[in-house]
């Protein structure tokens, strides 16, 4: 039986995380994720849960404790954002080569410089090689679902996840949801039951040894191979919470793109402006479409450029800069697993919404009208653009970016 | 294949830091969802600090608000603070065919000429009076917002008034008084909100 | 498959049978590895002038002096590394340390 209820994303989150009762939460407060610990403690405090809340001075120690607690056979959990993130870095990736299924609630924000608050991607796209899973949400709904979904995903191919938020944008933004009853959540999640862990006295373990270069990189394939194998779980754990919720999830939503000309790819919240911008030039008689990405690691490379390939032209939109010359990162892979396909489409990149820069179904209407061009012209020209950044060549009348 | 145009209502509020914009603007996004709406209530957030001008939203559908923007063309606007009118254009993309809600002892022919020409309906209430009156300290937020239902008729105003009840019996569960003086401040700012 | 036993992880295994996470599932692998070979000088244990007195035995740091019933046995010369820090902190003189004949 379905709750109708209205909360913040970040509230959501929290009571996910109390309907699941982890055995262990460190974390550190920063914005905009300060509230989930907030909450959660609060819980706590109530005897909602039993969960053990270890207060940390750092990230780094907040994921510290996360990995011993998962090594020792605990469902550990955390959550942060931005330089919390940052913080978190070399831990990151010990965590995901030591195969520890820790589920860590990222509420993006900007990563500083100059200092910021707001949202873009810049902290999870950072660590998008770091090997955890990281699964991204339009909604305060999706968010919610996506968590609770979490760890059937990262326990059954022991990886560490991100459930990744836009910071403000839903985890402060209080809209409807509908919630599950706890003992829906409990039975979905279960139990965790690791088959080796620290503790069990019957099996002794050494967890992150040292890898000598004889053995290193057959550790790094095998844990390649594990992001490529959790593929098809995270597609078997979206159809079970598709009986229980009646929600559908795979790695990408497709909207309106059966008989789509241009289209856009785009990962979080602003997907949602995006689907407006469609639906009000499909009532103008334009053919687009939008493809909102959810699991960005791993990669849906397959199935993504063929989603992409139904299109003459795609804007592969970015929150994140990368300062590579060669465009954002999303760009840069999605425009990559199209190389090899014969009807591939023109792919254009734009970088968008910086530190809480604000993207409109009117900016939307911007991009579509360059897809369209460069549909009609066959001219893809300059493919790495920026959308709602203030630039003089504009004022000066008229920017062509195909010139530029 | 064409989908149907969502026609939320929007909603832009102005305050200052610690004045309970915030929360008017999630309390109005409460009330909507118990009205059986979609809503949204968002702040927008930078480094708070007690005083400065900030600005929240609210988005009030029949069905699911996918945009995630700011609100640049609202169809109402609450000014909780009027002192804000001297810095803040306020009225800036405020469609003619909604109203602009002002916390004033003046009344609306007074706050029309420092609009910038805005031509829609002006409506003020004096929330500091009322809630002095009913709750003895300065509160705006009730009367606000019982004064935006009353003017934007998004809510069904008899349901709106049964709810808030509930909704402050809930709030103020040891506090009766504060109940009715809650109350006693919702019917009166529905009462006298003037429009012009 | 993935190899399990510390015995049957060397050089040669591929990607697939490196444990998960590099995990190990069994105590005391250390003991596998035959240090004793990296000697280059050997201490030797003269018993007549042993006291017994179990101060090298926590210096080792390869847990190569073996104890039973109080009294300290000759070493494990599969994993004595030869380092000589016994042979300093014996106060009876009752280590040698000599270069080994291979």
């Amino acid at each position: 039986m379905a709750k109708r209820d209205r909360m913040s994303g970040n509230e959501a989150v929290a009571t996910a995380m109390r309907q699941i009762n982890p055995d262990v939460m460190g974390a550190f407060p920063i914005t905009p994720s300060t509230e989930i610990p907030q909450y959660y403690s609060q819980y706590i405090a109530d005897g909602l849960v039993d969960t053990e809340f270890v207060a940390v001075e750092s990230e780094h120690s907040a994921m510290s404790v996360c990995m011993g607690a998962a090594a020792a056979g605990a469902r550990a959990v955390t959550a942060t954002s931005s330089a919390g993130l940052a913080y978190m870095w070399e831990l990151l990736y010990v965590a995901a080569s030591s195969r520890l299924p820790i589920t860590m609630a990222v509420v993006n924000r900007a990563l500083t410089g100059p200092i910021n608050i707001n949202n873009d991607h810049s902290d999870s796209m950072g660590a998008r090689d770091s090997g955890w899973i990281q699964i991204y949400a339009e909604t305060n709904q999706e968010v919610y679902d996506n968590y609770i979904q979490a760890m059937p995903i990262s326990e059954a191919i022991r990886l560490p996840i991100m459930i990744c938020q836009d910071g403000f944008v839903t985890s402060h933004g209080v809209s409807n949801i509908e919630l599950l009853e706890d003992d829906e959540v409990k039975e979905f999640v279960g139990e965790y039951k690791p088959e080796n862990y620290l503790l069990k006295h019957e099996n002794p373990l050494a967890v992150g040894p040292y890898g000598t270069s004889p053995y290193y990189m057959e550790v790094k394939r095998a844990q390649a191979q594990a992001m490529k194998d959790s593929m098809p779980i995270i597609l078997d754990v979206a159809e079970k919470f598709e009986k229980l919720s009646g929600r559908k999830y795979g790695f990408f939503e497709e909207y309106m793109m059966d008989d789509a000309e241009v289209a856009l790819v785009v990962i979080g919240s602003s997907a949602g402006t995006g689907k407006e911008a469609v639906d009000r030039l499909r009532a103008e008689g334009k053919k687009v479409g939008l493809i909102k990405l959810r699991v960005f690691r791993p990669f849906p490379r397959v199935p993504l450029a063929d989603a992409m390939c139904k299109v003459k032209a795609v804007a592969i939109m970015d929150k994140a800069e990368s300062f590579s010359n060669s465009g954002g990162p999303l760009f840069n892979e999605a425009r990559s697993s199209l190389y090899d396909l014969p009807g591939r489409p023109y792919a254009i990149n734009y970088i968008y919404g910086l530190g809480g820069r604000d993207i409109t179904v009117d900016d939307y209407y911007e991009i579509f009208n360059d897809l369209f061009i460069i549909h009609e012209t066959d001219d893809p020209g300059d493919v790495y653009r920026y959308v709602g950044v203030r630039d003089s060549r504009y004022e000066e009348g008229g920017f062509d970016h195909r010139k530029y | 294949m064409t989908k149907k145009i969502n026609e939320a209502v929007e909603i832009r509020w102005h305050g200052r830091g610690g004045q309970g914009a915030k929360t008017a603007c999630l309390l109005l996004a409460d009330v909507a969802f118990n009205s059986n709406k979609h809503v949204q209530g968002f702040p927008e957030y930078g480094p708070e600090r007690m005083g400065a001008p900030i600005t929240a939203y609210n988005r009030i559908s029949d069905e699911h608000c996918k945009v995630h923007s700011n609100i640049y063309t609202p169809d109402y606007v609450v000014v909780v603070d009027e002192t804000l009118l001297n810095s803040v254009d306020v009225t800036k993309g405020l469609k003619e065919t909604g109203a602009l809600i002002i916390n004033s002892k003046k009344d609306p022919e007074e706050i029309r000429p420092l609009l910038k020409g805005y031509k829609g309906r002006v409506c003020s209430v004096d929330a500091e009076r009322i809630s002095m009156e009913t709750l003895g300290r300065n509160f705006p937020n009730t009367p606000m917002l019982a004064a935006v239902v009353k003017v934007s008729n998004i809510l069904e105003q008899e349901k709106f008034i049964k709810d808030m009840r509930e909704s402050f019996r809930h709030k103020f569960l040891h506090k009766e008084s504060l109940v009715e003086g809650n109350m006693k401040a919702l019917l009166q700012s529905m009462d006298e909100v003037k429009v012009g | 498959m993935m190899k399990r036993r510390a015995q049957d992880i060397n050089e040669k295994i591929t990607w697939q049978e490196v444990t998960t996470g590099a995990e190990i599932f069994e105590p005391a692998t250390s003991l596998l590895v035959n240090t004793g070979e990296w000697r280059v000088m050997v201490p030797v244990f003269k018993a007549d002038k042993c006291r017994h007195c179990m101060l090298c035995v926590p210096f080792c740091p390869d847990s190569s002096i073996p104890v039973e019933g109080n009294k300290r046995l000759d070493f494990d010369f599969d994993h004595c590394k030869g380092c000589g820090i016994c042979v300093k902190v014996c106060p009876f003189d009752a280590i040698d340390f000599v270069k080994e004949e291979k």
